[in-house]
């Protein structure tokens, strides 16, 4: 008799487990979560607390300082420079890289004949690594008027050497790399725009400006909101191109958030004013991310 | 019909444009030093291949081959297993502990890693795996999650949810019906989520450089990265080192570049 009740509790409990209590044990999450927290959760939050504190690097030997790595930061020219670089970096490449890609997509979007190897061919620099792109781009950029873009061009420009050119210069291998990952985005967007509302604008007699401006552009939104967000972080985070193509010179001209970290930490060993300054790159970048998500995508509209 | 002519001309002109740092590399890599200083900009004549029997050895490109695969391949690997499963998870429960744990997840994707790059460095040394495979593989594993999870729960959340019901019904754990039912109905986002990681994970280069210099276990970057430096002055031999590690990546894409477009587009759509 108690069997019998607790085989059909049982029963019933397991009937309620499969139809109401629907979603997945929490299990599910776990090994992802540890591995998360263990390779970015518990390092970033203890990069955050090294931010206040004076360590080399070497040793054991840390004292908390407050906030003296910030007032630092203010009085440093050279790591002030680097954010103003960061920025002006940062924003020649978003708008650059995405009006490109913008034209590349309506471009390749229409029917040519060679669209598909088009593609190819704008997105194919995507795939390799920023570094090899960054060495290529050293020679391209090489002052010798015979050589390289200034040979094409019939200039005698010190792309790399000029500190009033040089950051520009990096900007421009960016976004030669990626104006075709934004180029993609923005192709998926417009496959998403309806071949109908073209034809009902062209019937009301709308010119092919009217249309984009009215038709297209609205529909593009979240692919705007993705291009914009995916290339501001890149840039605010670029590293691995700067790096391997001027290392922050001439002088400090192409110095950026990225590059004075590293060089605080691996040159001189100021560990805890290294992390200080990503701690400052975070919130850039935090802050950059949440009012582009508030705006952008306010304005999103479907189709 | 005449101005999708003039637009084919317009853009064919601009990919012949754009090609032009392609065209320097390739045809640099073929020519000798004489060539080089000489017609910088002509075509080879006559084109050398010595470059590159030279570029393999003097870079050690076999070694940093495998090493290179080796971490993406299982990098890859534990991406896709832990990720769809904690997506899975974060698309169907309806608590704050499962939002919570999504926004923590997508922290992750803004946060620059130069926050955690010293701390996470003495963490893998205690763990004795700084230039091991083994760390890369955690490393790359934890930094791609947060990517991953937010692609794969996207992609789950639109998905009707009576598949798995149905094979509940029939008396399946959420386990089986998860590999059996919900998995392979995640391989389109799946597709997504191998391509933008292996290509993030086989350019990378700054922390296999901190994790992995000096350990005879470098990744393809860092090798061309070293050999560049020591061979700085001889453009024809540095690349055709460039030209055979990129050679590679550059492969897989031509041979998947239709899925890889449609990929990259979708992925980042949802």
């Amino acid at each position: 008799m108690t069997s019998l009740t607790v085989q059909r509790r049982s029963a019933v409990s397991r009937r309620r487990r499969r139809f109401s209590a629907n979603s997945p044990s929490w299990l599910f999450a776990a090994p992802a979560l540890v591995v998360y927290a263990l390779v970015v959760l518990y390092p970033a939050a203890a990069g955050v607390v090294y931010a206040f504190t004076d360590w080399s690097g070497i040793g054991q030997d840390m004292s908390f300082v407050g906030l003296a790595n910030f007032g630092a930061l203010l009085g440093d020219e050279q790591a002030m420079g680097s954010i103003g670089n960061t920025l002006l970096l940062t924003v020649a490449i978003v708008a650059v890289q995405n009006g490109v890609g913008l034209l590349l997509a309506l471009g390749v979007n229409a029917k040519l004949k060679s669209r598909a190897l088009l593609r190819v061919i704008f997105f194919a620099p995507v795939v390799v690594s920023p570094v090899m792109v960054a060495f290529l781009w050293k020679y391209v950029y090489n002052p010798d008027p015979s050589a390289g873009l200034n040979g094409l061009l019939g200039l005698s420009v010190d792309w790399l050497g000029d500190p009033s050119v040089a950051l520009w210069s990096i900007a421009g291998m960016v976004v030669w790399q990626y104006a075709g990952y934004s180029m993609v985005i923005f192709l998926a967007g417009l496959e998403g725009v309806p071949k109908e509302l073209h034809e009902a604008a062209m019937i009301d007699g709308a010119g092919t400006f009217q249309r984009f401006r009215y038709v297209t552009w609205p529909l593009l939104a979240p692919a705007v909101t993705i291009n914009l967000m995916l290339s501001t972080i890149g840039g605010l985070k670029l590293f691995d191109q700067i790096f391997a193509a001027t290392n922050g010179g001439p002088g400090y001209a192409t110095e950026t958030l990225s590059t004075v970290l590293y060089k605080q930490a691996f040159v001189f060993g100021k560990f805890g004013y290294s992390t200080a300054i990503a701690l400052v790159l975070a919130l850039f970048v935090a802050a950059v991310s949440l009012v582009q998500v508030y705006y952008l995508r306010n304005r999103e509209v479907s189709a | 019909m005449r101005r999708t002519f003039l637009l084919e001309i317009v853009m064919i002109a601009a990919a012949v444009a754009f090609l032009f740092p392609v065209y320097t590399l390739i045809s640099l890599s073929l020519k000798d030093p004489a060539q080089i200083s000489q017609t910088p900009l002509a075509l080879p004549d006559p084109p050398t291949l010595d470059n590159f029997g030279k570029a393999w050895s003097a870079a050690a490109l076999g070694p940093s081959l495998v090493n290179s695969t080796v971490i993406t391949v299982a990098s890859l690997v534990l991406l896709i297993a832990l990720g769809s499963f904690a997506s899975y998870f974060l698309a169907r429960v309806h608590s704050r502990l499962g939002y919570g744990l999504y926004v923590l997840f997508l922290l992750g994707i803004v946060l620059p890693f130069q926050l955690g790059m010293i701390p996470l460095y003495e963490l893998v040394t205690d763990l004795g795996l700084i230039g091991t495979h083994a760390g890369m593989i955690l490393f790359y594993t934890g930094i791609q999650l947060p990517f991953t999870v937010f692609l794969y729960t996207g992609f789950i959340r639109a998905l009707p949810r009576e598949y798995a019901s149905a094979a509940q019904i029939d008396g399946a754990s959420h386990l089986t019906a998860f590999t059996r039912v919900v998995f392979p109905l995640l391989r389109p986002i799946t597709g997504t989520v191998l391509i933008l990681n292996a290509v993030f994970i086989w350019n990378d280069f700054f922390t296999p450089l901190l994790y992995l210099g000096g350990s005879g276990f470098e990744t393809v970057p860092v090798s061309v990265f070293a050999f560049v430096g020591q061979y700085v002055s001889d453009h024809g031999l540095v690349f055709a080192g460039l030209v055979l590690g990129a050679l590679p990546i550059v492969l897989v894409f031509l041979v998947l570049q239709r899925y890889v477009i449609k990929g990259f587009s979708s992925g980042l759509k949802g």
